[in-house]
């Protein structure tokens, strides 16, 4: 039966079908899916892990137990998980394990753009790219079987038009594939320096047939056409060489990426008479290309950075110019992604906008605090770097005598990821830094994943609730507070004394994301328009369910408000009025 | 190359573009079609302004939508109307829901919202189709949250599928309470 289905879904599919029983992910854009996917299976078992580096090593726990196992991440993820992954390539697996990882070209939601196709190269391992949906299925099996075939983890790497894009897939019944018995076998699996000297050999070796398995890889193949014109392509971007070119140039369409099959490469580049390589980002597979003396042109032409899309390659090549209707004239409003209505990061940002403290931010939906009219963030880089950065800025200003106290914010999930060695660390190293745990009770920006402080599994099961609180106390800080998001004054009250208290500090901002479902009616926030002198004051919050009017009088769109009722508390002349609801619970 | 028809769908962030989408999908695959869609998810769905590219035929490769080739656009909003024009073709047809939503820099007055959008668009756009969702939603279907199958309704008069197929897809996709609502939502996009 032929479902439509996104790439991610795709390869939770591929997981049930081809026999994995054991997936791990941590969330991230755009790899979430496949793990939200993979869940209501009942056939494997699935969880979010703290952070990617733990996903991967949960997941070669589970192939050394012997289950297929499969993880899933981001592109900035893999750097996290880099550490186990460049051992467990000397170790290799004994279930097969797959490793997905998801690159974002254009960045729509990532801190950086980085092609993850260096990283097979880098950590010696096969990587296998789909190019649809139906690939994106049938090569979750491909990868398994050259995972145990070839004792190796397996990289997948997808990007978003692959993750995000949906095509028609034909789904079949699940193959159960036997747990594997666990043989002890420390040669194999403990890398200390005499064996994993010897396992170095083994790596090259299994590189060597895997390259030589790649020249007659049924997913590699050439497809031929006019021969005045060659394309080599993989991926995404063999769909928009096709869509551009038709069938009138020949293509050779490499799936499995590294190792790349030189004997098939020298073929096709004989056979055409001008060839091409058309790859998204880096000149990955141009760079190798030409290192086996091969004439080719990539990135003379094509784009290094960003998207590429048939529109840039028709342009690129044909220079082709499209677009009747221009619209650059009308200076058209941008549209930014902003905090949602009722959101607790607002409140938050407010006041440390009033305090102007330099603010080290980190990943989730709180990075766009950096927006106007809050414009409270100084800094966003990775997982975790808000509470290590507000440590060093802190220590330039105890060690100088200078003012360099700064505040570090963080989510409660991004806290579990990667927040506690920064705080032990600030502990450790008689800091004084601040730092600021907007907890929200899930992982927000991704779409609601559990995390380990919300008591529930991805299964849906109870389970222990993990308290920041006893965490960071557990840690050494002793002036730890928690305070309700919402409430304006007590947020200040609390960051001030933070500031002022003589070494590290945690404040704990706690209300749920407004986004959840089932949280309790807070009712609306309304304006007495006899009361509304006009001031604006409330539009300093950046809500987006004030509506300024052209004569200037504010109201608030009563679908869009969740009754957060910080524009009521930021109002001078109470001309904001609370309207049904319970008491903020 | 045989004949691909290419649609957007355009708004913003959290106005509900996931359900038109995905009963169109549906439709799309229940009449035998090769079908491709791309979107983006994450940051962008914070408010922001969001699009939906849709393309079908006998064999489709890219799932991105070129400029100046889309054969119909359905925005949800009129700002978003105006700023995925370039995606329609000369002859294409643009369905505009009537409505403003103003984003960020309109509301810190940093920036002026297009009040005029469906005077440039009727200057720009051959065959224009403006729907007044909100009020067809209440008025015919009696539920203000069926505008997004309104809106559906309309497009889906435009594009060459059985109607019966859309009332089955419509109904498979909207809880079970709501199909009848959705069902005259949908008629009331489709005369409008």
């Amino acid at each position: 039966m032929k479902k439509l289905l996104s790439g991610d879904e795709a390869i939770a599919r591929g997981a049930y079908e081809y026999g994995c029983t054991f997936a791990a992910a941590y969330p991230g854009t755009p790899s979430t899916e496949i793990l939200e996917n993979i869940i209501p299976y009942k056939e494997i078992y699935a969880e979010w892990s703290s952070n990617e580096k733990v996903a991967l090593e949960v997941a070669l726990g589970a192939s050394l137990a012997g289950a297929r196992a499969l993880v899933a991440m981001k592109h900035v993820g893999l750097n996290v998980a880099a550490d186990p992954l460049f051992t467990a390539a000397y170790t290799g697996v004994n279930g097969g394990l797959v490793v997905v990882t998801a690159d974002e070209p254009s960045l729509h939601s990532s801190q950086n753009e980085q092609d993850n196709r260096n990283v097979a190269p880098f950590a010696k391992i096969p990587m296998l790219e789909p190019s649809d949906s139906q690939e994106a299925k049938d090569l979750v099996g491909e990868a398994f079987r050259i995972s145990e075939e070839f004792d190796t983890p397996v990289l997948l790497r997808i990007t978003t038009r692959i993750a995000h894009a949906k095509g028609l897939v034909e789904c079949s019944e699940r193959q159960e594939v036997p747990i594997k018995e666990y043989k002890k076998d420390v040669a194999k699996y403990c890398m200390v320096p005499a064996n994993a000297m010897k396992r170095r050999v083994f790596v090259e070796e299994r590189t060597r047939r895997l390259a030589e398995f790649g020249e007659t890889f049924p997913y590699n193949r050439i497809e031929w056409g006019d021969r005045s014109v060659g394309i080599i392509t993989s991926g995404i971007s063999y769909q928009y060489a096709k869509e551009v070119f038709g069938d009138g140039a020949s293509c050779l369409k490499l799936t499995l990426t590294w190792p790349l099959p030189e004997k098939l490469i020298r073929e096709f580049a004989a056979g055409v008479e001008k060839l091409y390589v058309i790859e998204e980002l880096d000149p990955f597979l141009e760079t190798q290309i030409k290192a086996m003396g091969i004439p080719v042109v990539g990135k003379e032409i094509v784009p290094n950075m960003y998207e590429l899309s048939p529109e840039i390659l028709r342009q690129k090549f044909f220079g082709a110019e499209s677009a009747p209707n221009q619209v650059a004239d009308l200076n058209l409003p941008t549209r930014p992604p902003v905090l949602c209505a009722g959101c607790p990061h607002r409140p938050v940002f407010y006041i440390l906008k009033k305090l102007r403290v330099p603010v080290m931010g980190d990943i989730g939906c709180y990075g766009l605090g950096l927006q106007p009219p809050l414009e409270a963030v100084d800094t966003t880089i990775c997982m975790g770097a808000s509470v290590g950065m507000a440590h060093g800025f802190q220590k330039v200003g105890a060690w100088s005598g200078l003012d360099r106290r700064a505040v570090g914010v963080i989510g409660d999930s991004t806290f579990f990821h990667g927040g506690m060695p920064g705080v032990a660390d600030m502990v450790f190293n008689k800091g004084g830094g601040v730092l600021l745990v907007l907890d929200n009770r899930t992982t927000a920006m991704t779409g609601h994943q559990p995390h380990p402080g919300s008591g529930i599994t991805a299964k849906g099961e109870p389970t222990v609730e993990i308290k920041i609180e006893d965490v960071v106390r557990a840690l050494g800080v002793e002036d730890v507070q928690t305070v309700d998001s919402y409430d304006l004054k007590a947020v200040e009250a609390a960051v001030r004394h933070a500031l002022e208290y003589d070494g590290p500090s945690v404040v704990i901002c706690r209300r749920a994301c407004a986004l959840l479902k089932g949280l309790p009616d807070l009712g609306k926030a309304v304006i007495n328009q006899e009361k509304c002198t006009k001031c604006h004051a409330c539009l300093r919050t950046g809500c987006p369910a004030l509506v300024s009017h052209p004569d200037g009088s504010v109201t608030i769109d009563q679908t869009a408000c969740n009754g957060c009722f910080v524009c009521g508390q930021v109002c001078p002349f109470g001309a904001i009025e609370k309207v049904g609801g319970g008491e903020r619970g | 190359m045989a004949k691909v028809t290419n649609v957007l769908l355009v708004g913003v962030g959290g106005q509900g573009t996931i359900l038109a989408t995905r009963v169109l999908a549906g439709v799309l695959v229940e009449e035998g079609f090769d079908v491709k869609m791309s979107e983006v998810h994450g940051m962008s769905q914070r408010g922001g302004s969001v699009v939906t590219f849709v393309r079908y035929g006998d064999k489709v490769y890219s799932p991105l939508v070129e400029r100046g080739t889309a054969d119909l656009i359905l925005a949800f909003e009129k700002l978003e109307a105006l700023r995925y024009l370039p995606y329609l073709k000369p002859e294409g047809t643009l369905v505009v829901n009537d409505l403003a939503l103003l984003p960020a820099p309109v509301l810190l007055g940093k920036a002026e919202y297009p009040y005029n959008a469906l005077d440039i668009l009727k200057q720009k756009v051959k065959d224009l189709v403006v729907v007044d969702a909100a009020k067809l939603a209440e008025e015919k279907a009696g539920n203000v949250r069926t505008q997004n199958i309104v809106l559906l309704g309309a497009l889906a008069k435009r594009m060459d599928i059985p109607p019966g197929t859309w009332e089955k897809v419509v109904s498979e996709n909207v809880p079970p309470k709501t199909v009848e609502a959705n069902l005259k939502a949908f008629w009331a996009g489709w005369e409008a």
